[in-house]
This record gives structure tokens, C-alpha cells and sequence, in this order.
């Protein structure tokens, strides 16, 4: 426990004394503030259209915050994730076994399984704090307007699930290299194919597009972000996450034996 | 302390280590030498538990180190061979760290952390990033953390490499400090530094031991008989021929072109001789010129060479 709590300091630490969490928090910052200020303009204007044109009202139908703002902003905030985690990911293992301190690393008195979940819950408390500076979004909602506060706990709920996803794929990826663009494109081409499996569901056999709807990673955040928790998301992501250490794990293994 | 047992190491078809014994007692200062490529680091990294070895065992201050690794990482401080530290860390900041997970006692990191430091001179740059190092700094800070949780043994794979002279004498000084209370194994490929810190030398070649023992004894095992180094202002032909007839001396070589008349001859001397008094009058009869006389000393270096290259 204790080494685990080291580790994790000693990662931490080392996000803020490289300027990566820095960098990364704020263009996450940047870009996600952005989409939400398009999110809330449209909706202002559409809001406006409606209170001076009734046909334009009955167009639209139902002109809901929770609906037109909040769920597409979780979508956003997920894309952007993908784009981001990979740089946070990426130098975990790949960095230590290019400067080689993985040598003295794994000669001190200390499990593989310390190392890896130090490095799992330092690089997921980074993003929780990415997750925590995006709540202003939701509190700006709430002064003006009357938003669900349901889906916006949900929908958190989800994406910081979905983000310790992105993360264990992406420490699995950073522990197979040295080197950190192939780290970080490893983990893109991943995720990527993870998110986009969901495309493809309306083409394939009814069977076998429940499965790989069940697969693909984003559809599992729809729910969350609509308010419902559901055991069967909460496992995905669960199972998502353990797999991916677990394979990290060996992958840590294997480098030991091969010499 | 240590025990080395028939190690073996494959890297794919490349056999790296082909069977390597030895053993290091308590207290001993153990130098292993070795060219490039001899299989000096991959020991170590198997001592250390960084990877283990395809077959043979190793069991150090008791431990099993592929049994029990954990026990035996415990025990040990290892400086791997091109020091790989966090550049993003100070100083202080990665001893901390680093007596941490070597499981130091939470009230005690202060006090073992300043010690180290005093005792590598590090005091003075405990809040700098180690990227900012100098190499000789950089270099101790490897030591401090390898004697940061005051192991019973050390593994120091060649600690004075990139070193300037003084920073040398002092990591040596440093080392020679550490015997007795601990068990040092030291990796290095130069030779003076075996002669002046270890009390035993292993020397290994293409992953195998070729020799085994003191550097005095190694030295006069191989040795043989006495040489001496002439140089004499004359005709080398005359010369050679002139000083075969002295009774007691063996071979005689002349040594790289001459300048002028002047040539260097090495003499042999034969066990139980000693012809020195009688070459001054040979020289001065056939009125040459003695320029120098002086006896050759075969270094760790010759010796190592001879040994190398003996097959």
C-alpha cells in the first residue's frame, strides 16, 4: 500500500514538474469551453426563434436544456477526451524504458502490480481534475436556466469511467514500446476503432450489431448521460478497464523474460 | 554472501552468459572486469532481479533471487551502467522516493536522505532537478540512491565511468569506505581501478570466467619471469648478439624502430638470475651507449590482455 502511494506521488508529482498537465488541462479547457459556447448559442438562438415565430416553436418541438445542451456536452467532452488521454498515457512506461529507469525501478523492493496501479490512479486523478474544472459548464447552466440535475451526476459518473478506460488501453499501449508516439498512436488507432465500431451496427445482422454496439465503448456513455445507470455499463467499463491492466501486467512480465 | 551458480543467458539465439560460478564473501570488495560485450552488465541485471537467467541459480545474503526477489531487492543498491535517473525530479525529492520504496521507515527518510547526501556531497544541490546535473553529479546521486536503504550489498556497474580525475579518487575513496561493512561487487573495464579498490578480481570473457583471484597473485601468476627494458645507443645487430652471451638472460626483442643508433630491447631473465651487474661492463666494452635500465612490471593491464586473447 504504501509503495503503491509512493508511486503514485512520484507520478503525480511529475505530471505537474513537466508541464504535460498543464498543457493538457488547458487545451482540453480551450476546446471544451469552445463546443459549449457553440452549444449555448444555438440554443439561445433557437430559444429566440421560438419565442417570436410559433411555427418555428412547433418545428422544433420541445426545446429542453437537458436535451440541446447537456447531452451533447458530454458527447463533446468525450471526443475530446479521446484526443487528449493519449497524451497523458503515452510516457508512463514508454519514457522509463527509454532513459532506462525502469532498471532501477524494477530492482527496488517493489511488486509490478504497485508500479502499474500507482501510475493508473496518479494519471486518472490528473484527468478526475480535468473532469472537476469542467463542472463549470454545468453550474453556468444552472444559474440561467433550470437543467435536470440527475443526468449531470449520471453523466460524469459515465465519462469518468469512460476516461479510466481511455486510460488503462492507454498504459497498455505506453508499456508495449519505448517509444511514446508509438505509445500514443497505438492508443488512438484503439480507441478509435472502439468509437467507431458503433457505425457499423445498423449494417451488420441484427445479432451481431447488438454485439458490437455492446462492444463499442461510446455506446455505453449514451445512457449515463440520459440519466440511467445501468449494472450492464458499469460492468462494460469495469471489465474494459481490468482487462487492459491486467494485459499491462503481463506485458511488464514478458519484458523481463525476453531480455 | 553472493553465490553464482552455472549462470546461463540466452538473447534469442545469442548466448550472453555460457555457465558462470563464482562466489563473493562478507565484506569483500569483488572486481569484475571484462571487455565490452564480456557479459559484465547482464550478472548483475541477474543479481538484481531485473531479469532472470535462462538456467543456473543465484542466491544472494541468503535469498534465492529468483525465489524470493523481493527479499534479495531489499538487501541490495544497484547503480546500473549509464545511471537512469528522473530528470524531473530534485535530488532530494528522488532519495526520498527512493528510501521510501526501499522501505525505509517514514521518520527515518530525513535522516538517512541528509546522511547519503553528506556522505556523496550532495548537500548543495538537494533542490535542483537532476536534469540540471553535471554527469559527476548525476553519478552520485546513483550512489546515494544505491546506499540510500544501507544495503548489505552493493552492485555498481562501472561507477567512475564519464568521471573527471578527482571526482575518481573520491568515488573510489567512497567505494573503499564501504568495505567491510558491506559486500561490494563493482564492474569496470579499467584496469587500475581493480588494482586500487577490489581485494578479488573476476575476469570474464564471452560470457565465461577466465580467471579467479587477487590482482597480486594474477599478476605474478602470469608474470613468469622478470623483464628488463634497455635502451642502448649502438648497433642493434651487435647489440642483440652482444647481449645473448651474459649468462642468465633468456630472450631478447628489440622494441619498435630505432631513432638514430638508439634502440629499446626487452631482456627475459631466467628464474634464480640476475644479470643486471654484468651488462653495465658488456655495454661499455663494446662501447655502446646505456641510455636506461630499468626492470619491467607487468600490469593488470598486459595481464588482462594476455588473458583475452590467450585462446
Amino acid at each position: 500500500m504504501r509503495n503503491f502511494y509512493l508511486i503514485f506521488k512520484k507520478e503525480l508529482k511529475s505530471y505537474f514538474t513537466s508541464p504535460i498537465a498543464y498543457v493538457v488541462i488547458t487545451i482540453f479547457l480551450v476546446i471544451s469551453g469552445y463546443f459549449f459556447y457553440n452549444i449555448i448559442a444555438t440554443f439561445a438562438t433557437i430559444s429566440y426563434q421560438a419565442t417570436i415565430n410559433p411555427m418555428a416553436a412547433k418545428q422544433y418541438g420541445l426545446l429542453n436544456v437537458t436535451e440541446i445542451v447537456v447531452r451533447p456536452l458530454f458527447g463533446n467532452i468525450s471526443m475530446i477526451m479521446l484526443l487528449m488521454m493519449p497524451l497523458l498515457t503515452m510516457r508512463l512506461f514508454s519514457e522509463e524504458k527509454k532513459t532506462g529507469t525502469i532498471e532501477l525501478l524494477l530492482t527496488y523492493p517493489i511488486t509490478d502490480m504497485q508500479v502499474l496501479l500507482g501510475k493508473f490512479f496518479a494519471c486518472l486523478a490528473v484527468y478526475l481534475l480535468m473532469l472537476v474544472l469542467t463542472a463549470l459548464y454545468p453550474i453556468l447552466i444552472m444559474i440561467y436556466g433550470q437543467p435536470e440535475v440527475g443526468p449531470i451526476i449520471t453523466g460524469y459518473i459515465g465519462l469518468f469511467l469512460l476516461g479510466a478506460s481511455f486510460i488503462s488501453l492507454g498504459i497498455f499501449a505506453s508499456s508495449i514500446t519505448e517509444n511514446q508516439i508509438i505509445a500514443a498512436t497505438v492508443a488512438f488507432g484503439a480507441l478509435i476503432f472502439f468509437w467507431m465500431l458503433s457505425f457499423s451496427v445498423g449494417l451488420a445482422d441484427p445479432a451481431i450489431g447488438k454485439i458490437i454496439s455492446y462492444i463499442s465503448i461510446t455506446e455505453h456513455l449514451e445512457a449515463f448521460a440520459k440519466g440511467v445507470i445501468d449494472t450492464e455499463d458499469i460492468i462494460y467499463y469495469g471489465i474494459f478497464i481490468i482487462l487492459f491492466l491486467f494485459l499491462t501486467l503481463r506485458a511488464l512480465e514478458s519484458n523481463k523474460w525476453r531480455g | 554472501m553472493i553465490e553464482v551458480q552455472n549462470l546461463t543467458k540466452n538473447y534469442g539465439n545469442y548466448q550472453a552468459l555460457k555457465g558462470i560460478s563464482f562466489s563473493v564473501k562478507k565484506g569483500e570488495i569483488l572486481g569484475f572486469l571484462g571487455p565490452n560485450g564480456a557479459g559484465k552488465t547482464t550478472t548483475m541485471r541477474i543479481l538484481t532481479g531485473f531479469f532472470p537467467a535462462t538456467s543456473g541459480s543465484a542466491t544472494v545474503a541468503g535469498f534465492n533471487v529468483f525465489e524470493e526477489p523481493i527479499e534479495v531487492k531489499k538487501r541490495i543498491g544497484y547503480l546500473p551502467e549509464n545511471v537512469p535517473l528522473y530528470r524531473d525530479m530534485a535530488v532530494s525529492d528522488y532519495l526520498r522516493f527512493a528510501a521510501g520504496v526501499k522501505g525505509i521507515k517514514k521518520h527515518d527518510i530525513g535522516d538517512r536522505v541528509k546522511k547519503v547526501m553528506e556522505d556523496c556531497a550532495l548537500s548543495d544541490v538537494s533542490c535542483k532537478l537532476i536534469g540540471e546535473l553535471s554527469k559527476g553529479y548525476r553519478q552520485r546521486v546513483g550512489l546515494a540512491q544505491a546506499l540510500v536503504n544501507d544495503p548489505d550489498v552493493l552492485i555498481l556497474d562501472e561507477p567512475t565511468i564519464g568521471l573527471d580525475p578527482k571526482q575518481i579518487i573520491e568515488i573510489r575513496k567512497l567505494i573503499k569506505n564501504l568495505a567491510g561493512k558491506r559486500t561490494v561487487i563493482l564492474s569496470t573495464h579499467i584496469l587500475p581501478e581493480v588494482s586500487m579498490t577490489c581485494q578479488r578480481v573476476v575476469i570474464i570473457n564471452k560470457g565465461e570466467v577466465i580467471a579467479v583471484d587477487t590482482p597480486q597473485n594474477l599478476t605474478s601468476r602470469i608474470q613468469g619471469g622478470n623483464k628488463l627494458l634497455l635502451k642502448i645507443d649502438g648497433d642493434s645487430n651487435a647489440v642483440l648478439k652482444g647481449l645473448q652471451t651474459i649468462r642468465g638472460i633468456g630472450k631478447v626483442e628489440k622494441r619498435e624502430a630505432s631513432i638514430g643508433s638508439v634502440s629499446e630491447y626487452i631482456i627475459e631473465i631466467k628464474e634464480g638470475e640476475d644479470p643486471r651487474k654484468e651488462i653495465a661492463p658488456q655495454i661499455v666494452k663494446n662501447n655502446w651507449g646505456l641510455l636506461e635500465m630499468r626492470s619491467v612490471e607487468m600490469s593488470l593491464e598486459d595481464i588482462f590482455i594476455k588473458l583475452v586473447t590467450k585462446e
